[in-house]
């Protein structure tokens, strides 16, 4: 046990950097309170008996002099009921209380319990009785926190022993404790929470490969280039291209249990925005508001840089907290360069050697700790349980350059790279997702899961689609320098049906009704309209049929606006497409009297 | 608290000077750096047991190692805001210079302020009119957005800023609730007084509070300008819920003040050598826009930045984009062919316009016509590229008619009098006619209902 009785001395002060003598016995990464005002930081540094802090609230009239004081604890969250639907700062302080406590400004020196401690849940106990032998990752009693989330309260991962004075199911504050386990080094007591370190991963028995694809309901993604649950993917775009949007639309549609979405360094509003809409959208899958899946974290640009650092530690640790019980959680961070940034400012207020940009030297190995946290993952525990951590980073690169250090590093540890194309997006051409320069590592892994369960078809009909565009890249080339007229009828016609593709496909308004959200089974049906047309339309063409005459203005008009047109529990409503579409090229056929084969 | 002074600086670097084994003195503080006949500001930016850094706002030219005094205030800097401030002309750190009374009522606040509580926050939604047709269609103003001009040496932007502060209003929100607070960072005595002058022209002085750092006033200044600027707009915003539009301008001279100060300090720097936290700066002032559940007022932030050679990808321009909720972009082949204002649409956002407009904000149609007009523009420079290669007789009956479609786009539509005053009704009507030049089916982000409704085909080009 650590004296709680150290006092520290500070001595110099620099922004969010300040360092204090007389520090021996303090730890590496333990909490501190640093001055008067009790602002609070985090050590990042000791060397003799001197210790650098950074603190993770604005520093304004810090005095040498005045005294830092220890907390015994690593900077840590608090995990338990109460955590969903919460909108937390950097270092987990929930917003809401902070704003009871000193208004619509943040103040200093607050200090707010990050869940409440004193409401009181129904706890449904499981059936450890005394006695019996608990493990860490044992789930001792359930929680329904949200109609959304059921919540498992779990043995901490570095306890375990026999369980003693077990409480029986009722009505219990989250700081009751639910029964104590005797360990070899003494007795622990199980409350409704635990406390974990930030920076310390929380344990996991086994890695396991991605299987099944974390369906974002967006179709350049779903289609071309998927995520899988337990993946990560970096979406490196300039200012306004469109990053915010897909990770709200991420953070709205996609099929995780838990949502961890992280503001960390950018606006204000974007978090309003989330606070203001998530509790009206309602769950696809369950008719339920999406708050009731979701945790904020909301460090934005004009908050302590050094929280922002935090901010994503702090995230994870939630996310891998969901994922011990079993369940697929996805964490969004926007903009992880924010974070790269926050890095750098500490490291200069240091005086380290700097490498590109000024960038620390340890920015990649940092970057890479932070994506390997992600994975799909069997648990500790007594029982068998899966559960995934997917992470979603966006990349804000100076000047839209993407050979800057922070895009580059991402990329040796991501494994989805969602590009969004300036030109796209100026175009308003939304998701700018540039089709030819995105990849996904895990297209291949996830084929068998959407043959299985979307359409055995689905990857031939992905390839085509891909072909066509790679095939219509070529040809604008020259187009460009000579114009469409001079080309051949079937390349005409592959410039067409890519436009099809482009407008009527890839191209996916966030903000409308209907298209939002494309469920799988709607993409495959579009696909397939599209090809039928592609494929009955290039016979004509190559058997010497006008492109014009396959042009036919309601036809294509058809195809490019069922996205909006047909709705997702309408489906069948292709079926009429596809009849549509038959009718028209019947008519053709028998007027070139081109023969359809069987 | 009893003021501390100390007689001496041990050191004096540019901007910088260092008080040596100051006792009780804290990070941020302000001071008070006086010589025989002078006495200027400054500001602890570093301090540890041993030495004191302090930044001088006025500037060091003159001042001596031995003789010079320097008196810690035990405060951070502060502004005294009060209602007295309107119409009155202040220097960039607060202090009165139109030659009226100092002010006397009011409260001392911190000009950094503090950042507001994203759970305070309301998402803004309320759209202004500002009458010019490529903003309102386009890239729509929200009253508590922060929109930004990107412009360049010679380029319109005081005159756009000027049009928007005469005509912006609210539909069906009368006027009266409303302030200007105008914060002029190393700009020239012409254009401040350009601007004093307009606003003086439309009655609007009288809201107006002036923050002037002009070009030949000291550089270091314009650090605490815009802060200044907005401790003020927050006090006129939320303490008396009046509707507060903040120009600033010119930004690329705050950053450039403050890469000064950063080189002085020898720190490390990043792109072009401006600070690795420039970011966080420039969020810590146009965070500052925004409103606030339960309150009634707001501030919208226009900041006007100089892109350097016309450069958006330079830190300044590129910093900020990525703070701001969107931003004007002015174009300077548009102004050389004489079209005013230069609007470089392709380049210009709002992103905020989503929540604010269509159904009950403006009118149904809005959302995909601007959709439209964007994609349709955007169409247009591809046709333009391709016809000056194979020459305009060349393209196909569709392509000629994107031509002809820009260029009527260009001449009247983003083109307007400096006084031309249109509602969104008229600018959205004006759209839809020029859409008429394009065939139908090239027309896929409006709906086919709209279509049915607007669309009129204009057969002869
Ligand atoms: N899928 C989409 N559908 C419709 N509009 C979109 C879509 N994606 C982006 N946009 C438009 O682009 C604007 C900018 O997008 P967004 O705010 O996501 O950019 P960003 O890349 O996050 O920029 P920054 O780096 O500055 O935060 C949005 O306000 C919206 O108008
Ligand atoms: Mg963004």
């Amino acid at each position: 046990m650590i004296a709680l009785d150290r006092k520290g001395i500070l001595y110099s002060i620099n922004g969010p950097v300040v360092k204090a003598k007389n520090m021996t016995g303090f730890m590496m990464h333990e909490m501190v309170f640093v001055g008067e005002m009790k602002l609070t930081g985090e050590i990042i540094s000791l060397e003799g008996d001197s210790a650098t802090i950074q603190v993770y609230e604005e520093t304004t009239n810090l005095k040498p002099g005045e005294e830092v004081l220890g907390t015994g604890n690593l900077l840590s969250v608090t995990l338990g009921p109460g955590l969903i639907g919460s909108v937390f700062d950097g270092i987990q302080r929930p917003l809401d209380v902070l704003k009871a406590a000193s208004g619509d400004f943040m103040k200093r020196g607050v200090f707010a319990d990050p869940i409440d401690l004193k409401k009181s849940w129904n706890v449904q106990m499981g059936k450890i009785k005394d006695g019996d032998k608990v493990v860490g990752g044992q789930v001792i009693a359930t929680v329904k926190e949200t109609e959304s989330v059921i919540h498992k309260i779990m043995i901490p991962p570095n306890v375990s022993g026999i369980a003693k004075n077990v409480k029986s199911s009722g009505k219990y504050t989250v700081d009751t404790v639910l029964m104590t386990v005797q360990t070899e080094n003494g007795e622990e007591e199980i409350k409704l929470y635990q406390r974990w370190p930030v920076r310390i991963p929380r344990p996991y028995s086994e890695r396991l490969a991605p299987r099944e694809p974390l369906v974002t309901g967006i179709r350049v993604i779903d289609t071309l280039f998927p995520i899988s649950k337990g993946g990560t993917a970096a979406i490196p775009g300039g200012f306004g291209t469109g990053k915010t949007v897909v990770q709200h639309q991420l953070a709205k549609w996609s099929d995780a249990d838990v949502i961890i979405y992280i503001g960390c360094g950018e606006r204000g509003n974007e978090m309003t925005e989330v606070l203001e809409e998530f509790p009206q959208l309602i769950d696809p899958r369950n008719g339920r508001p999406l708050m009731e899946r979701t945790i904020l974290i909301a460090n934005t640009s004009n908050m302590p840089v050094s929280a922002r650092e935090a901010s994503i530690y702090t995230g994870i640790t939630m996310a891998e907290y969901f994922r011990d019980m079993g369940y697929n959680v996805a964490l969004m961070a926007d903009s992880t360069s924010r974070w790269a940034e926050a890095l750098r400012e500490i490291s200069g207020r240091l005086e380290e050697m700097p490498a590109e940009e000024g960038f620390p030297p340890y920015l990649a190995s940092r970057i890479g700790e932070f994506y390997e946290r992600a994975g799909r993952v069997k648990t500790i525990g007594d029982e068998e349980r899966i559960g995934s951590v997917s992470v979603i980073g966006a990349v804000s690169p100076p000047g839209g350059d993407f050979s800057e250090p922070v895009t580059t590093g991402t990329k040796r540890f991501i494994r989805c790279f969602w590009e969004l194309d300036r030109q796209l997006a100026n175009a308003r051409h939304h998701p700018s997702i540039n089709w030819l320069d995105s990849y996904s590592e895990y297209a291949v892994e996830l084929k068998e899961w959407i043959s299985k369960n979307v359409d055995p078809d689905f990857y031939k009909m992905r390839d085509r689609i891909m072909q066509i565009l790679t095939e219509d890249d070529n040809l604008q080339q020259i187009i460009k320098l000579v114009g469409e007229d001079v080309l051949p009828d079937n390349q005409k016609l592959t410039v067409r049906i890519a436009n099809i593709i482009k407008v009527g496909y890839l191209q996916q308004d966030a903000f409308s009704d209907v298209d939002s959200n494309c469920p799988l089974k709607k993409q495959d049906a579009m696909l397939k309209t599209i090809l039928h047309y592609a494929d009955r339309s290039s016979k004509l063409v190559s058997k010497g049929v006008a492109v014009s005459e396959v042009l036919d203005e309601d036809i294509v008009n058809t195809l490019m606006r069922m996205k909006e047109n047909v709705k997702s529990d309408h489906l069948d409503e292709f079926k009429k497409i596809e009849e549509k579409l038959d009718a028209f090229f019947d008519q053709l056929d028998k007027k070139y009297q081109v023969t359809t084969e069987a | 608290m009893p003021s501390k002074e100390y007689v001496g600086l041990s050191q004096i670097n540019g901007p910088l000077v260092f008080v040596e084994n100051p006792k009780g003195v804290g990070y941020n503080e302000v001071v008070e750096i006086i010589t025989e006949n002078q006495r200027r500001l400054g500001q602890v930016v570093q301090i540890s047991d041993k030495v004191a850094m302090i930044q001088v706002f006025e500037g060091t030219s003159g001042l001596t190692v031995d003789k010079t005094r320097v008196k810690f205030l035990g405060r951070p800097l502060m502004v005294k805001v009060s209602d007295e401030m309107l119409g009155r002309e202040f220097n960039g750190i607060g202090e009165p210079i139109d030659k009226g009374p100092d002010i006397l009522n009011g409260e001392s606040r911190d000009i950094n302020g503090s950042p507001i509580n994203p759970a305070s926050r309301m998402y803004p939604r309320n759209f202004i009119q500002t009458g010019i047709s490529a903003i309102d269609a386009l890239m729509t103003l929200i009253r508590g957005q922060k929109l930004p001009i990107f412009s360049g040496n010679g380029l319109p932007h005081n005159r756009i800023a000027v049009q928007i502060t005469k005509q912006a209003k609210l539909k069906g929100e009368e006027a009266g609730n409303f302030a200007i607070v105008f914060a002029a960072m190393g700009i020239k005595h012409d254009e401040a007084n350009f601007i004093r002058e307009s606003l003086e022209q439309s009655g609007a002085i009288k809201n107006t509070i002036m923050f002037l750092n002009l070009a030949d006033d000291p550089a270091i200044e314009r650090i605490a300008t815009p802060r200044v600027a907005l401790t003020a707009a927050e006090y006129l915003a939320f303490d008396k819920n009046l509707h507060v539009l903040v120009l600033l301008t010119d930004m690329t001279n705050y950053c450039e003040a403050l890469r000064e100060l950063a080189t002085a300090r020898g720190e490390v720097p990043s792109r072009k050598g401006y600070p690795g936290y420039l970011y966080s700066d420039l969020a810590s002032i146009y965070e500052r826009a925004g409103m606030i559940k339960d309150k009634n007022g707001s501030i919208t932030q226009i900041p006007i930045l100089s892109m350097p050679n016309d450069d958006i990808t330079h830190p300044i321009p590129d910093l900020t984009g990525y703070i701001t909720e969107g931003q004007i972009v002015l174009n300077r082949d548009l102004n050389r062919k004489g079209i005013y204002p230069p609007i470089g649409v392709l380049q210009s956002l709002s992103r905020l316009m989503k929540d604010g407009i269509g159904k009950g904000y403006t009118r149904d149609d809005h959302p995909h016509v601007s959709s439209q007009l964007f994609a349709s523009y955007s169409k247009v420079q591809e046709v333009k590229a391709l016809a000056s290669i194979i020459g305009e007789e060349e393209l196909t009956d569709s392509d000629r008619r994107y031509l002809r479609f820009g260029e009527a786009f260009e001449n009247e539509f983003i083109n307007q009098g400096e006084d031309e005053d249109r509602s969104i009704e008229e600018t959205l009507d004006l759209g839809w006619k020029l859409l008429g030049y394009l065939p139908k089916i090239e027309l896929t982000r409006v709906s086919e209902k709209e279509i049915a409704d607007h669309y009129k085909e204009i057969k002869e080009i």
